[in-house]
């Protein structure tokens, strides 16, 4: 029994509102996301295809089996390091489309430092770790160029991500069809495959790489760094009113570059995985979209690090079903593109629900 | 090298300059209209990508590519019509919802174009504009496709009206103080959809050059970001469509620099020039974003602030 004290209700107003702009927080993305099948259900109706069985099979291709399960994870673990990628950017205020680009170009630099090792036959645990470092630290600097040049020379970060986004995979082209191509790589060209004893192997009873746990224990320190030290507060701050930020003396420069050093590095991670885990060298293959698909990721995820994990899972679960609904219903691979595309506009449509449904506002000031 | 290879790589990147820059301009001056209205649109590459495939579809069903390049405008327009009713939302940020149209545009795309890929639909015509030369190179370079002309004209159309007319100072005074044109009692909401439709409807053209005229099929990688790098270009080119021309070519020509060297034998960094119009853009942005948001971006332009 708490002792009865007046001076403890203002305490109590400060440091909670209540269940109810949580419950606005997740009520808004999810009713957005229910209005936004509804929606692509109307679109499969009118094409004479049954939503019912589309969505069976998404579930069934999902999350259905073991095997589809472990599926669904496998092709989330690059989304969560990407959803991470634009999360920890977005906290800050900025909208970079750049964790396709630290995707490839670390995944890159991590086969390319990875030939003179195995060449070597250095050390297994060695060469991951120095390949892993290398995909980061490349993939944080070219995304740190945009942060840079946005608090430097208010260069805007959208654009300049996405411009830098084709010059890393001009540079991965350039590089993969000339000088690092591997002669045995004829049609599809390819720098030196790791070979099988250097891939990063499966968790251990699955089938799923270490690429997801990475993505989980990302997250997690990701979500104490922004919403629990002083770094993310200030980050926050920053985001919310840079001028604000400014006058207070906070360093928004540093934090906007540091910020895009972390989101550079969950890209570029993602990349070292894919070319680790899954290609076993870079090449076009490693231009696949994750980086975009990120990008839904982390907004329906509210840019909350914890959050983009199940939604990853969601999204992955999407990609995995995509064959079996090729199959069964006739449909093409782009179907996915069109539920993302509308889940993508009705949940931005929906920011403007924030803060206006009577039910969720915090009643009065606890008098 | 020789002079007459020079020569034969000028003319190739003079060609390549032409061919390529339509698509660049149409965008452009479709973004130029939306951002002087006081909004960005992120998302005229999936307008562009939309209209290259409705633009080929409705070719091949109806035999007639200028019916594909209105119907390309018509699906551009929906688009535009789309990101311009949400973004009057309010809290509804319009660069994210950009990047959702594309996604969007480009999916609907790649959804319904399926089954065009493998026939082959009848494409603009070029004029040989260049057959007064003996020059073979040159002739080529100089078959110019009418959609570029129809671009240019369109571009001093909207130079024009933007300084003359009362829709021009309408949709500039929306552009550049809200507050005033409530004042004028002008509906900026209505402004900014109208204007974002029409620029959709531009960027929706720009997509049907490229599935019917250069490089002239649809496929799902027709499209390497055009639509995005035109952003950028509108902010080079400061907000003025005559300056758009200019800009455009100037980018048709740096893409160019990669095929105009290998038609001479050198494919060594082929790849590498392939960046040059993305790099190119990333300087001109380095160079111009503090000096073009001091002095013509429009006030309500939420990518300049």
């Amino acid at each position: 029994m708490q002792p009865a004290s007046t001076s403890a209700m203002p305490v109590v107003t400060l440091g909670s509102t209540g269940w109810r702009p949580v419950a606005e927080q997740v009520a808004i993305p999810v009713g957005a996301l229910v209005v936004a099948t509804l929606l692509f259900s109307v679109v499969l109706l009118v094409l004479g295809k049954n939503p019912v069985q589309y969505f069976a099979l998404v579930w069934q291709g999902g999350f259905g089996t073991s095997f589809s399960l472990q599926n669904s994870l496998q092709r989330a673990a690059p989304l969560v390091l990407t959803g991470l990628a634009f999360a920890i950017p977005a906290a800050i205020g900025l909208t970079m489309i750049s964790a396709e680009g630290a995707l490839v170009l670390g995944g890159f630099a991590a086969a390319a430092v990875a030939i003179p090792l195995v060449t070597g036959a250095a050390p297994v645990g060695v060469t991951l770790v120095v390949m892993a470092v290398v995909a980061m630290v490349v993939g944080g600097a070219w995304t740190a160029i945009a942060g840079w040049l946005r608090h430097t020379r208010g260069v805007n970060e959208t654009i300049s991500t996405l411009l830098l986004t084709y010059i890393a995979i001009a540079i991965m082209n350039f590089f993969v069809e000339g000088l690092l191509r591997d002669p045995g790589s004829a049609n599809k060209p390819s720098t030196m495959p790791i070979g099988k004893d250097y891939m990063v192997g499966a968790i251990p009873g699955t089938s799923v790489h270490w690429g997801f746990v990475a993505g989980l224990v990302l997250a997690v320190g990701l979500f104490v760094l922004m919403r629990r030290t002083t770094f993310g507060f200030a980050a926050r701050v920053t985001g919310g009113n840079p001028r604000a930020a400014l006058a207070q003396g906070l360093p928004v420069g540093g934090l906007v570059v540091a910020c895009c050093l972390i989101s550079g590095a969950c890209g570029g991670l993602a990349g070292f995985y894919e070319v680790a885990a899954i290609q076993g060298q870079a090449n076009a293959s490693l231009v696949a979209g994750y980086g975009f698909t990120g990008i839904l990721v982390s907004f329906l995820a509210r840019h909350n690090p914890l959050v983009i994990v199940p939604v990853a899972v969601l999204f992955g679960a999407i990609e995995a079903s995509g064959g079996l609904i090729q199959r069964r219903m006739d449909m093409p691979d782009a179907t996915a593109l069109v539920l993302q595309g509308i889940i993508f506009v009705v949940l931005l449509a929906s920011d403007t629900l924030q803060g206006r449904l009577a039910i969720f506002q915090p009643k009065g000031d606890g008098k | 090298m020789t002079a007459e290879m020079l020569t034969t790589i000028l003319i190739a990147m003079l060609g390549g300059a032409i061919r390529v820059s339509t698509p660049f301009l149409f965008v452009a001056l479709g973004e130029t209209l939306t951002e002087k209205s006081g909004r960005i649109n992120l998302g005229l590459e999936g307008n562009l990508v939309l209209g290259a495939m409705v633009a080929y579809a409705v070719s091949y069903h109806t035999g007639s590519p200028w019916l594909g390049v209105l119907a390309a405008g018509g699906s551009g327009l929906m688009l535009g019509v789309m990101h311009g009713v949400i973004c009057s939302l309010p809290r509804v940020n319009d660069i994210a919802v950009g990047l959702a149209m594309m996604s969007f545009g480009i999916g609907v795309a790649f959804f319904f174009g399926k089954p065009y890929i493998q026939p082959s639909a009848p494409r603009l015509e070029a004029w040989p504009v260049g057959g007064w030369s003996d020059n073979p190179a040159l002739r080529q370079a100089l078959d110019i496709n009418p959609l570029f002309f129809i671009g240019i004209a369109v571009a001093v159309f909207l130079w024009w009206g933007l300084a003359n007319t009362r829709t021009g100072l309408i949709l500039r005074m929306t552009g550049d103080s809200e507050p005033a044109a409530r004042a004028m009692g002008v509906d900026p909401i209505r402004v900014r959809v109208l204007a974002t439709a029409a620029g959709g409807f531009l960027a929706g053209v720009g997509g049907a050059f490229l599935s019917l005229s250069y490089p002239g099929s649809w496929n799902e990688g027709l499209s390497s970001g055009q639509g995005l790098m035109a952003v950028a270009l509108v902010i080079f080119a400061r907000w003025n469509p005559l300056r758009c021309i200019a800009a455009a070519l100037l980018f048709g020509a740096a893409g160019a620099i990669g095929p105009a060297l290998q038609s001479v034998g050198i494919s060594q960094g082929y790849y590498f020039f392939n960046a040059a119009p993305y790099i190119l853009t990333l300087f001109i942005m380095i160079a111009s974003a503090r000096l073009a948001a001091g002095q013509d971006a429009p006030g309500e332009l939420s990518i300049t602030k």
